[in-house]
């Protein structure tokens, strides 16, 4: 045997010895939110931890990811080994099986210490699904300044009337003040999470115990009527086109007396560097109509989750443990401080003292996310789960179709009543052909 | 008089052509021009007049890798163009010059094919990705891509090819010119303008293709189209860095396109006026 051949056979034994020490890469599919890019340059514990685990990202945007996972888990395509998801899709994948239950993390990981609403919006017969990496409510935030000035206190439980009164009075739309910022953008993560959520507090329901649509009740249409008054009166112009983020900017930049929305926004508008009016933002629970015992239940949280596709559950395991882990959390809050500690998920967070100094926002986050109840949403029966949406898959469909509706008659091109007429009859029609309405 | 009409009339035409090139132009230069603002500045409304900073530049470069993209968008993009043109010169060639009576049909049915929504075969074209092994790999998109842009290349060929004679080729011929010699020795030099217009729009489209390269791609083969879409932000202002990135995207085609305008156009309008 020649040399050449020889040193070639020997190369080639080397690289079958050396296969199972090779490293295996994660593929992580995510969303391009602050607290997910600050994760991806902090991966290195837990690179460093596990030599034999590399991770590579993709990060895309909130629909074509969910386009892209669905399509990778229907046709079981493994491209993907973790799944950054919220909680709309969690029930319903889960029962799909499509998701790995999280049976085995390890013993460090502390699941008691995860917020109970959030623990249960994200299992399935006691069983986890996903862990979450950040959870929000929603809350008033407000101008303490414009408040004081137009001599009106917004209690720290706020009813509907308390926020009508403050907004009218706070508005001065020859100085681009306006009383009220709300979403109006149309779609069902945008104006309709919010208009959920405030039906909810009305005492309203999207369906009955039948799924027969319960637009034409007159909570719905209180509801929705005093929406469109205070928008109309005392909100911006152009608001049927404004959602979480354009609102952001406007509350930033000091021309909202009021924003109601989710509790994640609060870092933002209380952050110097991003806020002119950061020093002057108080916080109140989120509204209820007088003698309705319901806050909304808003709960949206961006959780990190394993396909059942995905071929590499171990090194996924030990992943999405690390990223949800207390460790973590520690590990932010030392580089970029307690503020920037992903919220919402782990009630040893609202227990550190240093965590509450950072964030004025603490205590009524974690009230909201406390009371926030998705497995009953209205103070009347319901079929269904979910706080600010319904978690059927039919939702993202009806839920923008309503919210088309909702966004016509912000823009003033048709009235609450035909409005509300036309999402029960488009979802009625839905339902019906998804076979809920027998 | 008729001089000075004339002189108005062009005046008014130039004006008008100006305004029309403006108004095609504006969506790019307005992201250029987002692109330099703050993100602030960029949600709060329309102005022209940018705070000319490069922060969102500086933000993108350091988030994502912006060399990987902009390979696997060279390489999807000319060598779909290239593997096209092989494909396509001899189709339109027989097409041409040897034209039967099904020859419209053919044409006519290839680019039917353009009109069906690309999502209606989505799950079986990742089907066969995937049980093939072609996900997220570069041989697999250029194929697809190719695939995509056929019908739009046979067809601008024939255009121009129907455009030389084929007295031409017949004299070749007997002169003793293979097939092969003459397709690449006669044909070709002759309508070089056509084909390298066809080379051009096909390399902007295949650069621009946004649908197949984000669904069948996850790293590997991900192009410059997945690379703006992750700047998307569902909570955090993100357009100032989403123009950024766009500029970051565009510049290497628009460079190419304004390097070779003429071509383009000397090529589009190929036989137009004859």
């Amino acid at each position: 045997m020649n040399m050449k051949l020889r040193s070639l056979m020997g190369a080639c034994a080397l690289t079958a010895l050396a296969a199972p020490v090779m490293a295996e890469t994660l593929t992580i599919a995510t969303v391009n939110n602050g607290d997910m890019i600050r994760m991806q340059k902090m991966t290195k514990p837990f690179t460093d931890a596990n030599p034999d685990i590399q991770l590579e990202w993709v990060t895309l945007e909130e629909n074509v990811l969910r386009e892209r996972v669905t399509t990778d888990i229907a046709t079981n395509g493994g491209q993907y080994d973790v799944l950054t998801i919220g909680n709309y899709e969690v029930p319903i994948w889960a029962k799909q099986q499509w998701l790995t239950p999280l049976t085995d993390l390890p013993a460090d990981y502390d699941a008691d210490d995860l917020l109970p609403p959030v623990r249960a919006a994200l299992s399935m017969d006691d069983q986890l699904f996903a862990v979450p990496f950040y959870a929000e409510s929603a809350m008033v935030m407000y101008r303490k300044d414009l408040a004081e000035a137009a001599g009106v206190t917004i209690p720290d439980s706020p009813t509907w009337t308390d926020i009508k009164t403050a907004a009218e009075k706070m508005t001065d739309k020859s100085k681009e003040q306006y009383g009220i910022c709300l979403r109006g953008k149309p779609g069902w993560g945008e104006n309709m999470a919010f208009l959920s959520a405030m039906a909810n507090s009305y005492g309203a329901r999207w369906f009955d115990m039948d799924w027969k649509p319960q637009f034409d009740s007159a909570e719905w249409k209180e509801a929705f009527t005093d929406y469109l008054t205070m928008m109309q009166e005392y909100g911006p112009p152009g608001a049927s086109s404004n959602g979480f983020n354009e609102n952001l900017s406007l509350f930033q930049q000091g021309k909202c007396g009021i924003w109601i929305d989710a509790t994640v926004a609060a870092s933002f508008v209380s952050d110097p560097n991003e806020s002119t009016v950061a020093d002057k933002v108080g916080f109140a629970k989120f509204p209820n109509k007088e003698g309705v015992d319901n806050h909304g239940n808003w709960l949206w949280s961006w959780n990190l989750a394993i396909p059942a596709s995905s071929q590499k559950q171990d090194a996924a395991k030990k992943f999405v443990a690390w990223a949800t882990s207390k460790a973590y959390t520690e590990q932010v809050a030392a580089a970029d401080g307690w503020r920037a500690a992903p919220p919402g998920t782990r009630t040893s967070l609202y227990e550190n003292a240093e965590y509450q100094k950072d964030a004025p926002f603490a205590a009524m986050t974690l009230e909201a996310i406390t009371v926030a109840n998705t497995q009953k949403s209205s103070v009347q029966d319901v079929p269904y789960t979910g706080g600010q949406f319904v978690a059927i898959p039919e939702f993202q469909g009806i839920g923008t179709s309503v919210g088309q509706q909702f966004a016509a008659a912000l823009a003033g091109q048709m009235s609450a009543d035909d409005a509300l007429a036309a999402a029960q009859s488009n979802v009625t029609r839905e339902m019906t052909r998804a076979r809920y309405i027998k | 008089m008729a001089r000075a009409t004339t002189q108005r009339s062009r005046i008014g035409w130039t004006i008008a052509a100006w305004f029309v090139a403006l108004l095609i132009f504006f969506p790019i230069l307005y992201t250029i021009i987002t692109s330099l603002k703050t993100e602030q500045e960029a949600i709060a409304g329309f102005d022209l007049i940018p705070s000319f900073t490069l922060s969102s530049f500086e933000a993108v470069q350091s988030q994502n890798s912006y060399w990987r993209p902009f390979t696997n968008s060279v390489i999807l993009s000319l060598g779909s163009t290239l593997l096209a043109l092989v494909v396509a010169i001899p189709a339109a060639w027989a097409m041409a010059f040897s034209p039967t009576k099904r020859t419209k049909d053919i044409l006519m049915w290839m680019l039917s094919t353009k009109m069906m929504p690309a999502v209606a075969v989505l799950v079986p074209i990742y089907l066969i990705f995937l049980r093939t092994g072609l996900m997220d790999t570069r041989i697999g998109l250029t194929v697809l891509l190719m695939l995509i842009n056929l019908p739009i290349v046979v067809w601008m060929l024939y255009t121009y090819f129907r455009e030389i004679p084929g007295e031409i080729l017949e004299a070749a011929r007997m002169d003793g010119a293979s097939l092969r010699n003459e397709i690449l020795y006669v044909l070709t030099p002759m309508a070089v303008p056509g084909i390298a217009s066809t080379l051009l729009l096909n390399v902007i489209l295949a650069w621009n293709e946004a649908f197949w390269t984000i669904q069948l791609t996850t790293t590997n083969a991900a192009p410059l189209s997945a690379f703006i879409a992750s700047f998307s932000s569902p909570q955090g202002l993100f357009w100032a860095k989403l123009s950024a990135a766009s500029v970051m995207a565009i510049a290497p085609i628009l460079v190419l396109g304004w390097f070779s305008q003429k071509q383009l156009v000397r090529g589009l309008t190929f036989g137009a006026v004859k």
